[in-house]
């Protein structure tokens, strides 16, 4: 066995220094109805060339998404992440250290997390971000349960344009928790419904811009609404390359902003692992959950960098933590700061008007082929009236070789829009990609 | 107020002695001394060529941002930073990192070729699933050996982590009670030596956590639990083996007096490596256990995750799994992403897609390397380095269960520190000295000072003698009296002890202009 | 000064009480890092958690010895939480309380009673 250095005649000397008489003997203590002599019925080990040849076998099995044109948004997103990402995030001393519990030997970590958190808070238009979250869906769920700690109330409002996904987790997890969770009707452009939900019993609103229907608001008049009834104002975003270009959760006055940061250094591996970003406003730091790096000094008076405020964590609060969740989202989020400090503030606005300007080209297409776009403003991503069902022209365009997007009925089957099509264009969308999706949606309505 | 006595300085005492030799620059040899990128310049730099964007954004008019105030950096110069940084890291590339409870073991990079296959990278969550058969194909194999390795019926792959797969475990558990009306069970019983996440989780879904006592020899107390067993208990949590690195003796009874009193056993199945392919927890009364991909699996820790924690169920509780899963259909694999389509009893949906495919992909593929037989290969190793470990150094630390063998983790307390002056905290940073992390310190609660050092199979007997006489020869100094060996440790590392207090009082977690000088 | 076994202080002047934590407890924390003291006007029950002091290694709730309302929270402890270590018997008190019933100020402890209940712990 390749991976297990030790040989037969070493387990003998170990076991003569331990002053076993064989490997059993270490296995006294589990009952013996439970000791299973024989091999379990799976197959024999095998080396790299087999199971690399399996693995290959069924990956090309999948469709990649880079294969054709290819037009799925929806909460994950096809961009290009720079060699140079996957190359820094495979060296061993990221790759296979542990969380960074011994500062003086984890300093690369650390500054990484440390430089991340600035970048998210930079990003969000926010004071402090934490170290990351799980993915964006989960993050959605801790920002809620976390408006319940900060004001002590127990009900949240969904608006009905926040990802049904997230919108399920939020209500699994949150619900779980003891909140309770009020999901506004799927609608493709009422962020602001929220406001006539609010009451004095209300944590929290919870809104989506771009929402999933792709839908660009500007929240300001929410946030006033929820502050007004002591409300907190959380914002998601799915789509982190719009923080490029459009007005930041910060600026439109939200408490704490939370999203999907998918699209900045990471591939799409079908749905994870991904990295939820989250971020606060100052006041609100002690109530985060979510791990978090500091500045401070060692004891020579040289900068540094630690967990901190870690008391909030599970291994000290136990029952008393703000949240039971333990691990972060450390590779991703260094690939997401690699990408991040290679674009900079300039390679990101221009790489979000390259987004939006392919999704106006897509929109110009999809209307030339006589369908109508639901979406009034969006950055990278609109909604589409079919004729009849979107799973079915989803399918049909399939037989084509073209991906031709989510349709909404398959993240939310019971919101009657079974007519409603997700599309997304970004920098790696091709104006020929654009051609023959306007081709085949021009020869189906024919 | 609640006193928590977890014994540990946060802050150096004093100012440390420099090392003596220092640099003109604060480069120490080739470790360079790195700013943060917000201090190298490049506020108008980019190291990615793009395009130009067609057009302006003036269908946006009044909802964009100014600019995103944020450095960039040229390739080369992005490279450097992080390459640098990099080097102030310790890995399980470079030593035996026993960090006890934690499982460092190698991770074959044959995986993360795996995984960066394009079929599963560059596959969209919602790619129609004619398009996605291979992905199906594995989470469905996947499935297939976690279920037969663990003698389960049923497993949700969804959860994202450890403490997510815990959380997945009560909920199913939870909506099992209700469903048989038996919602007022509201107490999770849970030993002391638990991890923090145990009673964190039960705490979170709204159950009250009651502590069980564990005996003299490190294991759940029988006669506690079966006192604490009443009708409003919900579930025991019980780790095996536990977080004393021990096998708990009677878990079959411990299993049979929980389904007697109408409650089920959740198992933290964290410690799996030190059993799998030898023992199955389904053979032991286990209804639930999360399994840390990262840790039985080796899939990479990457700093602090991303993790995968998927939980294997009874019969009992597998109706309640979350969405979304994989079924056979007529066209081969579908996925089922309704909670409430074909099983109106699933509890809900963990986040937002099919969980951690990436890490699917490494497991599967460690599981496919090892075989049946390597697996059983791997609990065999990883136990007898571990008692390996705890043969060689009792002579000189004090062992907290010297009785009996351990399983893939030796614990030891600081009774053999007594009167030197130096703390577990002291001992465990000298280590960093002589080229090792640390071990686990001050866990598990129920042991005094505790040292919980897990070497995991991927260990030589030459890196393990190679440890051991590290420790050998740090214990005879700390007995002989050479404190500042201790205090000032580490010496040698990229850092001195820094100082926990100040981060925390003064929280400075972002940099900011005004006080970074840029 | 009256003591609980829970290591908070109690000092009653007229039917106001003031509350902190010893002088023990502050030691066995180390360094204080994040003081939450209750808002004004908040009714506390005795042995209710009414406070949450933290230092790096742990986060603890302080319980309210004796019942009544809240009238202030020491704000100084909000900036300068290491005062609880510095003077924890008389700086570093959390919070004043308007006393509903000065009788259990009698039933606590007495410096020599806490310190002999130290002596046992």
């Amino acid at each position: 066995m390749r991976y297990l250095p030790l040989t037969p005649d070493d387990r003998a000397e170990m076991l003569g220094v331990i002053g076993a008489p064989d490997i059993d003997a270490l296995f006294a203590d589990v009952p013996a109805a439970a000791r299973k002599a024989d091999l379990f019925d799976l197959p024999l080990h095998a080396g790299e060339l087999e199971v690399e040849r399996e693995l290959t076998a069924l990956s090309a099995l999948n469709r990649a998404a880079g294969a054709g044109p290819f037009f799925c948004g929806a909460g994950a997103y096809k961009h290009h992440v720079p060699a140079t990402v996957d190359h820094i995030i495979q060296r061993s001393e990221f790759l296979t250290s542990y969380t960074p519990y011994q500062p003086e030997i984890a300093q690369g970590t650390l500054q990484v997390l440390f430089e991340f958190q600035t970048q998210v808070a930079a990003l969000t238009g926010m004071d402090v971000a934490n170290a990351s979250m799980y993915d964006g869906s989960t993050a959605c769920a801790e920002a809620v349960m976390m408006a319940q700690r900060v004001n002590r109330r127990e009900k949240a409002i969904l608006s009905g344009g926040l990802h049904p996904h997230y919108a399920a987790t939020t209500q699994t997890i949150a619900h779980a928790e003891g909140m309770e969770i009020v999901r506004l009707a799927a609608a493709i452009d009422a962020e602001a419904a929220v406001i006539d939900a609010i009451d004095d019993e209300t944590a929290c609103v919870v809104v989506q811009t771009p929402n999933v229907f792709g839908v660009v608001t500007d929240v300001s008049k929410i946030a006033e609404a929820a502050h007004a009834k002591g409300a907190l104002l959380i914002v998601v975003t799915t789509e982190a390359v719009a923080f490029g270009l459009l007005k930041t959760p910060g600026e439109m006055g939200a408490d704490i902003a939370v999203a999907e940061g998918q699209s900045i250094g990471n591939a799409l591996n079908y749905g994870g692992p991904y990295v939820g970003l989250f971020a606060v406003r100052e006041k609100l730091v002690r109530s985060m959950p979510g791990r978090l790096c500091g500045e401070t000094v060692d004891a020579e008076g040289r900068r540094g960098y630690v967990l901190t405020l870690s008391t909030r964590e599970q291994h000290i609060r136990r029952e008393k933590a703000t949240s039971n969740i333990c691990t972060n989202s450390g590779l991703c989020a260094l690939a997401f700061t690699i990408h991040m400090t290679l674009l900079g503030g300039t390679g990101l606005s221009q790489l979000a008007r390259i987004n939006h300007g392919k999704a106006r080209e897509l929109k110009a297409a999809v209307e030339a082929a006589g369908l109508e776009v639901l979406t009034p403003r969006f950055f990278n991503e609109i909604a589409v009236r079919t004729k009849g069902s979107a799973a079915a022209l989803v399918d049909d365009l399939l037989a084509d070789g073209i991906v031709a997007g989510v349709p909404y009925s398959r993240l939310d089957p019971h919101a009657g829009l079974d007519d409603v099509l997700l599309l997304c264009a970004t920098e790696t969308t091709t104006s020929e990609d654009i051609a023959a999706l306007k081709a085949a949606l021009t020869q189906k309505a024919a | 107020m609640t006193m928590q006595n977890i014994g540990r300085p946060t802050r150096p005492e004093g100012a440390a002695e420099s090392t003596g030799f220092t640099s003109l620059t604060g480069g120490r040899g080739l470790l360079q001394d790195e700013p943060l990128i917000f201090e190298l310049g490049g506020w108008t730099k980019t190291g990615v060529d793009l395009p130009a964007a067609s057009g302006d954004a003036a269908d946006l008019a009044g909802l964009t941002r100014a600019g995103v105030d944020l450095p960039g950096l040229s390739e080369p110069e992005a490279v450097r930073h992080y390459v640098r940084l990099s080097q102030k890291n310790h890995a399980i590339d470079l030593a035996l990192y026993p960090l006890g409870s934690c499982t460092m073991k190698h991770n074959p990079r044959l995986n993360e070729k795996a995984a960066r296959l394009p079929g599963f990278a560059d596959l969209h969550p919602l790619a129609p699933v004619a398009t996605a058969q291979g992905a199906l194909q594995l989470m469905d194999r996947l499935a297939h050996w976690l279920k037969t390795l663990t003698g389960m019926p049923a497993v949700a792959l969804t959860p994202k982590a450890g403490a997510h797969g815990e959380l997945c475990g009560l909920l199913c558990i939870k909506a099992a009670h209700e469903a048989a009306g038996q919602g007022h069970r509201r107490t999770v019983l849970v030993p002391t030596s638990a991890h923090g996440t145990n009673p964190a989780t039960a705490a979170f879904v709204g159950y009250s956590v009651q502590e069980i006592a564990q005996t003299e020899d490190g294991r759940v107390d029988l006669a506690d639990l079966e006192a604490k067993l009443g009708p409003d208990v919900a579930a025991i949590m019980v780790t095996n083996p536990n977080t004393c690195g021990l096998f708990e003796r009677d878990v079959i009874e411990i299993a049979r007096l929980t389904h007697a009193a109408g409650a089920y056993f959740y198992c933290d199945g964290a410690n799996f490596n030190a059993i799998v392919g030898r023992v199955r927890p389904g053979d032991l009364g286990v209804d639930a256990m999360h399994i840390n991909l990262h840790k039985t699996f080796s899939t990479p820790h990457g700093g602090g995750g991303p993790g995968a924690g998927p939980v294997v169920l009874s019969e009992a509780l597998a109706p309640f799994a979350p969405a979304p899963w994989v079924v056979s259909g007529p066209d081969g694999l579908d996925l089922v992403e309704e909670a409430a389509a074909d099983a109106a009893q699933a509890f809900g949906r963990m986040s937002a897609f099919q969980g951690q495919m990436g890490m699917f992909v490494r497991a599967y593929a460690y599981m496919r390397s090892h075989g049946a037989d390597g697996l059983r290969q791997v609990a065999e190793d990883a136990v007898l380095n571990a008692n390996y470990i705890k043969a060689r150094l009792s002579d000189v630390m004090t062992p907290a269960f010297p009785d009996g063998p351990c399983m893939h983790e030796a614990l030891f307390d600081d009774a053999w520190l007594d009167g030197t002056g130096i703390t577990t905290l002291d001992f465990a940073k000298a280590m960093i000295d002589e080229g090792f992390h640390p071990m686990t310190m001050y866990f598990p609660l129920v042991v005094h000072g505790a040292m919980l050092i897990e070497p995991t199979e991927t260990e030589s007997k030459r890196e393990l003698d190679r440890f051991c006489e590290a420790l050998r020869a740090l214990a005879a100094t700390a007995k002989l009296g050479d404190v500042e060996r201790f205090k000032g440790a580490p010496h040698l590392a990229p850092m001195r002890r820094l100082d926990e207090t100040l981060a925390a009082r003064k929280p400075k977690l972002v940099w900011k202009r005004e006080s970074g000088g840029a | 000064m009256r003591f609980t076994k829970d290591h908070e202080w109690v000092v009653l002047e007229g039917d106001v009480a003031t509350i902190g934590i010893t002088a023990h407890a502050a030691e066995q924390l180390g360094d204080v890092v994040f003081v939450e003291t209750p808002e004004p006007g908040k009714v506390v029950k005795a042995g209710d958690a009414f406070a949450v002091v933290e230092s790096v290694k742990a986060a603890s709730d302080v319980y309210a010895p004796i019942s009544g309302e809240v009238i202030e929270g020491n704000t100084v402890l909000g900036d300068a939480p290491e005062t609880v270590n510095a003077d924890p018997e008389n700086g570093g008190w959390f919070a004043k309380v308007r006393v509903s019933d000065p009788s259990q100020y009698d039933a606590l402890m007495d410096r020599p009673a806490y310190e002999a209940f130290l002596a046992t712990q």
